[in-house]
């Protein structure tokens, strides 16, 4: 595999190294904040990610995809209340249950398509957020306050705020490759076939939902570790992770990046998050901007950030 | 009995009131393909025109009248300047746009009228007590709200079956481009099924808002709940919209005001107040999960293009 020179992938390269060393840049500087800043936008880069993986190569629009975040956050504060501190059960328990989730309301859902797929993916994470919001023994509305990060051992310490953010570095560049493995194998050719013309794949003998539920449960999965981590980030966990705007959230940063591009997500997931940084700072009704931005992004620049990097010439 | 009496009309006035939100939904998106989600932001709309002009009138049907047509003449602009040039676009795009615009709205509201809530007072004469059948008395705002509603409904039912606009709306309906190609001015069509559309949510909003406060984000989950309507109903159908809006108002408040009385008698009494709450709420989401799955098209599907 060779990576020609694009403005796309020098883009990708720029964006990696400037994420590797920018725990050297705070200490340097002495600015903590970009570092906190930046776990997060790694954190929702992951989970952008993963929503990319269904939407952009499997043609499966989840408005839901927010209720991973909400479930693997929970898992690891349920647990983390109930005395079980340890992250190789905490972590472990927080994929088998966003698997799990997907399994099910992937399977019920995928029987839809279009515009009933993406309700029906938003009433299932309503279900989730009501469910969560009723817990009164884990604080129900309140959300959940997580006193003790999760331990795992000697091996790496979470409350470290640059191990922490490695961690989170790690399980994006580990979410990216997988993703990118994936979409490049049998499977994620089918996968893709399945979005292009779905009869056609079925024709040739493909049974086209069987494919598209591994990929819906994969993203889940991947998604819930990028929960984990938030929970573990935030020490709190609260129904608002899982909220129907939340799931909002991550497809502008995927559409904003560029659908469809395996790193596209990851871009979106941070000019979003420092736009809104920026421009919070600026002015306290930040989204008066940032709304019509969104509006005028998909009237003129179709693809994303990355779409429009691919119209570019170099030279 | 009297509080079976009482929540079901309360039951059939959120119903009737969800209908008006489903139906400019379903409407457009009906005609024009169009998945707003901004349609609740306009519905928030309608509350803070109508808490405005009545203040500002001093009289509540007037000011009504005043934040109906602001709210026409706000969705007609919103149509004219952005969202026309996302007809015949992908849904993605659509949604991205007016989640955008939810945003917008919000901040703009926070901005205008500051993020505390506004009260909008009833008329004396609207707050008094009604005897609808001997010894049951209902509160006449509620009253009133059903009879406005589904007078609206009827008006609506006329228009759309019985007129030349309607006409027009259901052959757009059917198929854009050949409505198109017979000369009519489609682009006119569609400002006017908006603004119409926004109108109804605006009526939705300005009734619904002395029983709430007007909030910011007011919008946001009935707009959830619209979106489930018009996805049990069928998508582009206005009976279908109609019949699931009754029956998720129904459902939603009956299973609030019963649903925990009933599970205290099954399960244990701390088991049951966990319970009943999340259940509760999740209620119409489940049931809407049920007829996706047994009907992925909806109960009362549109007519194929």
């Amino acid at each position: 595999m060779t990576f020609p020179i694009t403005p796309r992938n020098i883009v990708a390269a720029l964006v990696v190294a400037g994420l590797l060393l920018l725990p050297l840049y705070s200490q340097l500087t002495g600015n903590i904040f970009i570092l906190t800043l930046f776990t997060r936008i790694v954190i929702f880069a992951l989970a952008a990610s993963s929503l990319n993986l269904i939407m952009g190569y499997g043609g499966m629009m989840s408005f839901g995809h927010a209720a991973y975040l909400g479930i693997g956050g929970y898992a690891v504060g349920i647990l983390a209340f109930e005395g079980i501190g340890s992250g190789f059960i905490q972590w472990p328990v927080a994929l088998a249950v966003s698997a799990l989730f997907a399994l099910v309301i992937g399977a019920l859902s995928l029987r839809t398509r279009g515009v009933y797929f993406i309700m029906i993916t938003l009433a299932f994470a309503q279900m989730a957020y009501y469910i969560v919001s009723g817990m009164s023994r884990y604080g129900g509305d309140d959300g959940l306050t997580i006193y003790k990060r999760s331990n795992f051992g000697g091996l790496i310490n979470l409350s470290n705020r640059v191990q922490f953010y490695y961690l989170c570095l790690g399980c994006l560049f580990g979410g990216l490759y997988l993703i990118w493995r994936i979409i490049n194998s049998r499977f994620g050719l089918v996968v893709q076939g399945v979005r292009s013309n779905e009869q056609r794949m079925q024709a040739i003998g493909f049974h086209a939902n069987r494919y598209r539920l591994v990929c819906f449960v994969i993203a889940g999965t991947i998604c819930g570790l990028s929960g984990a981590l938030l929970a573990n980030n935030t020490d709190f966990v609260s129904p608002a992770v899982m909220y129907w705007t939340r799931s909002g959230d991550l497809m502008v940063m995927v559409i904003l990046g560029g659908m469809g591009s395996l790193f596209g997500p990851v871009i979106g997931a941070i000019v979003y998050l420092v736009l809104e940084e920026l421009l919070s700072q600026f002015t306290e009704y930040w989204a008066m901007i940032m709304g019509p931005l969104l509006l005028l992004i998909v009237l003129f620049a179709r693809g994303g950030i990355m779409g429009l990097l691919g119209r570019l010439r170099l030279g | 009995m009297l509080v079976l009496v009482e929540q079901s009309l309360n039951g059939l006035q959120f119903g009737l009131l969800l209908f008006l939100l489903a139906a400019g939904l379903t409407l457009v998106f009906g005609i024009m393909d169009f998945v707003n989600l901004a349609h609740g932001s306009l519905y928030m709309m309608g509350a803070y025109f109508a808490a405005t002009f009545v203040a500002w009138t001093g009289s509540f049907v007037l000011g009504a009248l005043l934040a109906l047509g602001a709210t026409l003449l706000l969705g007609m602009a919103l149509e004219f300047i952005a969202l026309r040039h996302l007809y015949g676009r992908d849904h993605l795009d659509q949604v991205l746009a007016t989640f955008g615009l939810i945003l917008f709205f919000n901040d703009a509201v926070r901005l205008i009228w500051g993020p505390a809530g506004l009260a909008l007072p009833l008329p004396a004469w609207l707050t008094v007590p009604v005897q609808i059948i001997p010894g049951v008395y209902y509160p006449a705002y509620r009253l009133s709200i059903i009879v406005a509603a589904l007078a609206v409904a009827a008006l609506l039912y006329v228009v759309v079956m019985r007129t030349r606009l309607g006409m027009l709306i259901r052959a757009g309906a059917s198929n854009r481009e050949m409505i198109g190609a017979l000369g009519i001015n489609i682009k006119l069509l569609f400002t006017l099924v908006f603004g119409l559309g926004a109108a109804l949510a605006g009526l939705a909003g300005l009734m619904q808002a002395p029983i709430l406060t007007v909030q910011i984000g007011m919008g946001e989950n009935i707009l959830i709940l619209a979106f489930v309507i018009i996805v049990i109903g069928g998508i582009g159908s206005i009976r279908g919209a109609f019949l699931a809006a009754i029956f998720v108002g129904m459902i939603d408040t009956l299973g609030r005001a019963f649903l925990p009385d009933l599970l205290r008698k099954v399960l244990s009494g701390a088991a049951a107040s966990t319970a009943a709450p999340a259940l509760s709420s999740m209620l119409i989401y489940l049931l809407m999960a049920i007829v996706l799955v047994v009907r992925p098209e909806g109960l009362f599907p549109a007519a194929r293009r």
